[in-house]
């Protein structure tokens, strides 16, 4: 039986990469990431790995883009602003249709903001995450399990799509210890023909490039991505429903505040409510599909986020309209509590929200 | 008849996209023919940056990558740590390299990465249509200093090679210059220095070429030749700062 | 057979430092001529005081000279 461990999110996630066949980390400081950073340095060397720190998040990112273009399974870390420092090279990496994953584990904003944990980046990741048109996979793990977990997936789906995945996270799951249990170190990478490694007489030389100067092959380029898009679209999305089969009010997070909104779907339930809880684990690609069946019965839907409602858009065009979608979060570091959320729960099922 | 010269394979025929009178061309030839004269093609990765040079993309024969803006350092650091027996060089301007790319530089330098950098320094950005540069000459009229460069507001030139020699990670620092016969013959024994020493695994080497940028110069090619032996030689004088295995066999 | 300088019309464009470095001044701007791109090419002219010496093809920009000596 693989062994149990008790692990902070952020030294999880770190050991889940490597285990996932990453090999090469470029790291720097940032609360309420930095054990990521620490734990590389101590177990890269260890299994033959490079652990590197950068003079930036910018330096980490384009080195990112470095050993992506070599080939290599390689991986960032950072927290909001340091991702802000990042999104130049997200958008080249996408550009360039290269495979890396980075890890946001958010921290509130905006500017210096604080050090507690946020949601407030959403948007930035699924809407922006750097200039021109490009998506990037973006998962959204609830607990440490699920965080190595998604480290596997998104190796995965990076390489098999060439394109940039994030696990967004937040303070809360990097800093929290629980339970973990590792899947099997992979065995085998997927062979990258396309990479800049050296061409050793033996294949013409490869490029790896965003530029095109002539704007028809730039749209083109841009368009056979979003064929890309699309297939990922109907086929990548994950989400878990939690007694939405008969629920009247379907609330909606992820993250840490899934968690929190689960307690209060349990306690509205105990209190004869018909409550449920759609969470998505990815966010890009949105699990349009499956919330539009988790709200079948629903009369009323709410969104929990911590920030000021950036999810809480999507989850609206995803119902396209049809059903009202209330909000309730809290901002700036504050982690709202079962409570607030079963009381917006409670008000909404009188149906004072009309 | 026997042919004495000649383009180096290396550099794909394709005719370059610079400038009449640009040297940036023949810097490209002198990288290409160290690299074809040490047998280093397969092992070449090489990191293109944003400037008039992002075309060298397409014109050596090797395996290359076109980085963001001043990133170069960064994306090299990437790659030869990723492929340790590869041959790592970037090919930088001056905006490049010494304005948004400075910490890159200053850092890749400061860890000792085995790369090489060919640094092309013609005190201006050229591809967008000749502003100041870091390197810009005090008094220097260009497109963002039609005063000429004020001290006030834009500060000195940068000197690249004295910097970087004071740092241990550096192991090979030397500028040149390609605007006569003599000088691009020193500014290829450099060049292919360099390339020696980082393909036997001894670090940093960086390489500074004084070029000439005609077009945003407002002078012709030859004039420009001159006014680069006039103007720039005295404010970045030509030599090696720093060696660490001067004199040692190869 | 004399040393020889071959220019590649279709890449010279015209910039001259070859003319002005050529150390025997054999070599000239054809006035008459133009390449696709418009330039005049570099043309050799005094053949025979060609040294092979090569700094034409040394300092050219693009490549464009091949030498040839006996």
């Amino acid at each position: 039986m693989a062994q149990r461990l008790l692990m902070k999110g952020n030294e999880a996630v770190a050991e889940a990469a490597i285990r996932a066949g990453c090999r090469h980390f470029y790291g720097y400081p940032i609360t309420p990431q930095t054990e990521v950073a620490a734990y590389m340095s101590k177990r890269m060397p260890k299994v033959g790995g490079l652990f590197l720190q950068a003079e930036s998040e910018i330096g980490a990112i384009n080195m990112v883009m470095g050993s992506a273009a070599a080939g290599k399974r390689t991986m960032t870390s950072s927290s909001s602003p340091g991702i802000s420092l990042k999104t130049e090279g997200i958008s080249f990496l996408a550009g360039s249709d290269l495979p890396a994953v980075i890890l946001n584990i958010q921290r509130a904003g905006p500017g210096l903001g604080g050090i507690q944990p946020s949601q407030a980046d959403y948007n930035q990741a699924v809407k922006a995450a750097g200039h021109g048109d490009f998506k990037m996979l973006v998962f959204t793990p609830a607990t440490v399990q699920e965080m190595c977990d998604c480290v596997f997936t998104v190796f995965d789906l990076t390489d098999k799509y060439r394109m940039p995945g994030m696990l967004l996270c937040d303070g809360l799951l990097g800093q929290m210890m629980e339970p973990v249990v590792f899947p099997e170190p992979v065995e085998g990478l997927p062979a990258k023909p396309w990479a800049v490694n050296g061409h050793r007489n033996a294949r013409p030389g490869n490029l790896v490039n965003s530029l095109y100067l002539h704007p028809e092959a730039l749209e083109a380029r841009v368009r056979e991505r979003f064929e890309m898009y699309k297939t990922i679209e109907e086929t990548e999305t994950q989400a878990e429903c939690f007694m939405t089969e008969d629920a009247e009010i379907v609330v909606v997070a992820y993250g840490a505040c899934a968690r929190i909104a689960r307690s209060a779907v349990t306690a509205a339930r105990e209190a004869g409510i018909k409550a449920g809880l759609f969470r998505p684990i990815t966010v890009w690609p949105y699990p349009k599909r499956e919330l539009t069946g988790a709200a079948k019965t629903a009369k009323a839907v709410l969104t929990v986020e911590m920030s000021m409602g950036q999810m809480v858009e999507d989850v609206r065009a995803a119902l396209e309209y049809k059903k009202p979608v209330e909000f309730f979060g809290r901002t700036g570091g504050v982690v709202p509590t079962p409570a607030g959320v079963l009381g917006e729960i409670t008000r909404m099922a009188k149906g004072e929200w009309l | 008849m026997k042919v004495v010269y000649d383009k180096p394979g290396f550099l794909r025929g394709l005719p370059f996209t610079y400038c009449s009178g640009c040297t940036h061309g023949v810097i490209h030839k002198l990288v290409a023919e160290s690299i074809t004269e040490l047998g280093l093609e397969g092992r070449v990765i090489g990191v293109a940056p944003v400037g008039c040079a992002v075309m060298c993309q397409s014109f050596f024969a090797c395996d290359m990558i076109q980085a963001a803006h001043g990133r170069a350092p960064a994306v090299a650091t990437g790659l030869i740590r990723a492929v340790p027996d590869g041959v790592v060089f970037t090919y930088q301007g001056d905006g490049d390299l010494a304005a948004i790319g400075t910490a890159e530089t200053i850092h890749a330098a400061g860890r000792g990465e085995n790369i090489v950098i060919i640094f092309v320094n013609n005190a201006i950005y050229g591809m967008t249509g000749g502003q100041m540069a870091p390197t810009t000459l005090t008094g220097q009229v260009t497109q963002t200093s039609p005063y000429g460069r004020q001290t006030d507001t834009a500060g000195y030139p940068i000197k690249v090679c004295e910097m970087l020699a004071t740092m241990e990670g550096v192991s090979y620092a030397e500028r040149v210059s390609v605007h006569r016969a003599p000088e691009i013959r020193k500014a290829k024994k450099a060049i292919k220095k360099a390339f020696e020493y980082q393909s036997s695994g001894r670090g940093f080497s960086i390489v500074e070429v004084l070029s000439t940028c005609p077009t945003n110069w407002g002078l012709t090619p030859v004039e420009a030749l001159d006014w680069l032996a006039d103007n720039l030689i005295p404010h970045f004088p030509l030599g090696v700062y720093k060696d660490k295995f001067a004199g040692e066999a190869k | 057979m004399p040393n020889r300088v071959t220019i590649d019309e279709k890449l010279c464009k015209g910039c001259g430092v070859c003319v002005a470095a050529c150390p025997k001044q054999v070599l000239f701007l054809n006035r008459e001529k133009f390449n696709a791109k418009g330039y005049n090419p570099s043309c050799m002219g005094k053949i025979d005081d060609c040294t092979a010496c090569c700094v034409c093809g040394l300092v050219c920009p693009d490549c464009a000279i091949k030498v040839e000596k006996e």
